[in-house]
């Protein structure tokens, strides 16, 4: 590789290794000025640890930073941030009751040096109108953030970054709660940047974004560094060649036909005034039914609401033919159906606890001795039993699920909902914000729920994942179900038309 | 296609929200956040001035207004603490503690100004124990430092005085708790002069708004270099300075130091901090709707005793208005997150 004279952050034969584990294996990774460089790889790969190293989170066991051309020690947050090193959190770090213009300049304040450092009100705000109105988005600073869309309020850990006069800004995971049209407003920002002379560093597992944002991409595989390449050189399955070091078919596999049995699930004119109305359908056994449409159309909800979690204003719902009544997630564990929430971690697990825990949840009764004790013996041998069919990467069943991946985290709740005997299974973003390798297995895990006879209601943004599962797509637009496409006729861009508003002309 | 796609988005971006509705609806409800202690304060004013004719007199109201101090100091104290998401759960045992020794210190002829500089700093002293516990021990909730501080605060009065309260005071500190100037109490002039100086601690300096920060997120805050454990130390110290404030107050106008001094006062302290809007999450909360809140629970007390209700019952109440208190705040709450749904 020819060195380039020109790089604003060069770090340079990273390793670290936590309690004898490598994490990063002598990686060098630089950044240009004004240069969008992806940095991709799957869970576990490195790339948090190797940001948290350029951010002062981490110190490297060996290596060295370079920074403008000289070396440097980055030992806390704080020195990053004066050096000109920011980063914007996947999970913002903002704090939602304060002010706009506060959080922008949170820890900063542009106050004096006297004792008691006043807060210079008038000032705060104009500049955060000044950084916002910068980036094209005017929003009012004194607006509290917490009533603001995550959209917005990534813009303002954006402004937060040009306040401290940042030259490099990493994104981690940026687009992953954003709609689509949010994504193309923030490519838009981070062109400003660039214009501006700031680098970013945008960490993402949507390879067709790296395609459009970035400059050059960098694959990182069992903390070493597989590659960099100007992006215009590679293609998506490139990408992911590198990323998981093997091909991945079953990535493209059409799920292979199936016998679709009795109806297991039916919804008869399902409302809930200002979330969805009129919502009728129904799923067989060992069926994917896939729910597409836009973020906001209603399918969360919906399918809380099919839960138990939310409360429907009327409508029915039958379970093998007969009506019943779900008014809380007691009944519909009782009546087994399983909710994989969108929010693993805030829905779904108890984050803290181990994967044995979490795994027994939904189903301690049918666990424990004469209904009443735990046994721990019971819940140890169902844990180590599902970890091993459902190929979970982890050092013991006793392991806290915070420290899994969140491809380990999604497997966890399924073995929950698994060890329950759920026969239907009601699945909300179910590969959110995981990486390509795990996301394959998790498909393949779906599509073997099925064939064994569960019924699937999955609710997917992706219409990738969508068309690859679903048997039966149903798309909602604005609350209500606006077309039903059959797998052999669907394609992304029916899909599209019919969750916009658009007529369903075949 | 793609452009159908960014058209139907952009009517659903939550970008631009701006309509003058939306506006109207947001200043509404901060309004209302901001001014339903005040409501709740007034509504209940109004209704002892009906029911008793001895309610609405400057003398009563002055009398609730200096009833109601030692419980402000100390709720100024909590209101910081739970800002920061914390509770501190010492603050009645400092103040006891402050005022036995306070009176100690006096009875051996100690100056006051010295006995009073004196006490304030055991009290500070005391609340930084709290917050070095906390933060230096990593003790995993500051109920457990303030809870241990708490017993040790109260059984060290316990020790010290003997058990017996110590009175007579001298008169030159008995005007703290007791004096007027213009027909005006001092405790409530030192109120009104405490009050002013937190108020503008917590809105205009960058101190006061790394307390909020720290309540709000603390990460966010920590990765943002504010001194997070440095920032919890303060608070803890400043509300048990104030808490001693409140011991001296409390000997002043009773003329006795006594080890039960603000026996359950912290829960007291706590009440008028939620019933004044502040957040047991943290990140929320004022030095004027705490004022309110000390109000509130004064002018029940008080109205409740001239409506000849007993102590007893007079309790029933106060618990009945704090939990109602909360509720109404988790109503309104509520409806704001339905409508968000809606709005998605």
């Amino acid at each position: 590789m020819t060195e380039t004279p020109q790089t604003l952050l060069k770090m340079e034969h990273i390793t670290k290794a936590f309690s004898g584990v490598t994490v990063l294996d002598d990686v060098s990774f630089d950044v240009r000025p004004s240069e969008v460089h992806a940095l991709i790889g799957e869970n576990g790969a490195g790339k948090s640890t190797l940001m948290k190293i350029a951010t002062g989170a981490y110190q490297a066991d060996s290596g060295q930073l370079i920074w403008k051309g000289q070396s440097v020690e980055i030992k806390t947050p704080h020195q990053a941030h004066q050096l000109g090193i920011n980063i914007v959190h996947q999970e913002l770090m903002l704090v939602p009751q304060l002010s706009v213009g506060e959080n922008v300049f949170l820890g900063r304040h542009p106050a004096g040096r006297a004792v008691f450092r006043w807060v210079r009100w008038g000032e705060i705000n104009q500049q955060a109108k000044t950084l916002l109105e910068g980036l094209g988005h005017p929003i009012d600073p004194k607006r509290r953030l917490g009533e603001l869309s995550i959209a917005a309020q990534q813009l303002v850990e954006i402004a937060r970054a040009l306040a401290f006069r940042a030259e490099l800004v990493i994104m981690d995971e940026p687009t992953s709660p954003l709609s689509e049209h949010e994504t193309s407003r923030l490519f838009q920002t981070i062109a400003q940047l660039k214009a501006r002379g700031i680098s970013v560093i945008y960490i993402s597992h949507r390879l067709k974004e790296i395609h459009q944002v970035a400059d050059r991409v960098t694959v990182l595989r069992d903390g070493r560094h597989i590659i960099t390449k100007p992006v215009a050189e590679t293609t998506a399955d490139d990408l992911v060649r590198y990323m998981v070091g093997r091909e991945i078919s079953e990535q493209f596999a059409e799920p292979e036909a199936q016998g679709i049995g009795d109806e297991a699930l039916r919804a008869e004119g399902l409302t809930a005034s200002g979330k969805f109305s009129d919502i009728s359908f129904s799923v067989r056994r060992g069926e994917i039914l896939g729910f597409s449409g836009l973020v906001g159309a209603g399918r969360t909800e919906l399918v809380e609401t099919l839960f138990g979690a939310s409360e429907a204003d009327s409508g029915r719902v039958y379970l093998e033919g007969k009506e019943v009544t779900i008014k809380s997630p007691i009944d519909a564990v009782k009546h087994r159906i399983a909710l994989v929430a969108d929010d693993r971690k805030a829905k779904g697990l108890v984050l803290g606890a181990s994967v044995r825990f979490n795994v027994a949840l939904a189903s301690s009764d049918k666990l424990a001795r004469y209904r009443v004790f735990r046994s721990a013996s019971r819940e140890k041998e169902l844990a180590k039993t599902l970890v091993r069919e459902l190929r979970l990467k982890t050092p013991s069943v006793e392991q806290p699920v915070m420290y899994l991946s969140g491809g380990g985290q999604q497997k966890v709740v399924l073995a929950k909902w698994l060890s329950a005997d759920s026969k239907v299974f009601i699945l909300d973003e179910p590969t959110r914000g995981i990486d390509v390798g795990s996301k394959s297995e998790i498909y393949d895990l779906i599509r073997r729920l099925a064939q064994r006879g569960a019924a699937i209601v999955l609710v997917s943004s992706e219409l990738e994942e969508i068309l690859r599962l679903a048997d039966r797509i149903l798309v909602m637009h604005r609350g209500r179900i606006a077309g039903e496409l059959r797998r052999e006729e669907a394609t992304e861009e029916r899909i599209m038309r019919l969750a916009t508003g658009g007529a369903n002309n075949r | 296609m793609t452009d159908t796609v960014a058209a139907a988005r952009e009517e659903q971006s939550p970008l631009e929200e701006s309509e003058t509705s939306e506006r109207w609806r947001r200043a509404r409800s901060s309004l209302l956040r901001r001014f339903a202690p005040l409501l709740g304060l007034l509504v209940t004013c109004i209704a002892l001035s009906f029911l008793s004719p001895y309610f609405l007199t400057f003398d009563n109201l002055i009398n609730i207004f200096r009833q109601s101090s030692v419980n402000a100091l100390l709720a100024l104290g909590q209101l910081l603490v739970i800002i920061t998401a914390g509770i501190d759960l010492s603050v009645g045992s400092i103040l006891g503690l402050s005022c036995v020794l306070v009176a100690m210190m006096l009875k051996a002829g100690v100056p006051w100004a010295v006995s009073v500089s004196a006490a304030v700093a055991i009290g500070v002293a005391l609340g930084m124990t709290n917050g070095l516990l906390l933060t230096k021990l990593r003790l995993p909730h500051p109920f457990i430092p303030t809870l241990g501080m708490m017993n040790v605060a109260r059984g060290l009065a316990f020790v010290i005085s003997g058990g017996f309260p110590i009175s007579e005071l001298p008169q030159g500190f008995r005007f703290w708790g007791s004096g007027t100037i213009a027909y005006i109490p001092v405790p409530v002039i030192l109120i009104v002069c405490v009050y002013a100086l937190f108020h503008i601690f917590l809105t205009r300096t960058t101190l006061g708004r790394d307390v909020y920060a720290i309540g709000g997120n603390k990460q966010a805050a920590m990765l943002s270099g504010i001194p997070v454990d440095r920032r919890l130390t303060m608070v803890y110290a400043l509300s048990g300075g104030l808490a001693a404030v409140g011991a001296i107050v409390l000997a002043g106008r009773l003329n006795s130091g006594f080890p039960l001094a603000g026996d359950g006062a912290e829960l007291d302290a706590i009440a008028a901090v939620i019933i004044g809007g502040a957040s047991f999450f943290g990140g929320v909360g004022t030095v004027w709707g705490t004022l309110i809140g000390a109000l509130i629970m004064g002018v029940l007390r008080n109205g409740l005793t001239l409506l000849n209700v007993s102590p007893n019952w007079q309790k029933v109440v106060i618990g009945a208005v704090i939990v109602a208190a909360v509720w109404i705040d988790v109503l309104r709450q509520r409806t704001r997150g339905r409508r968000k749904l809606f709005r998605k």
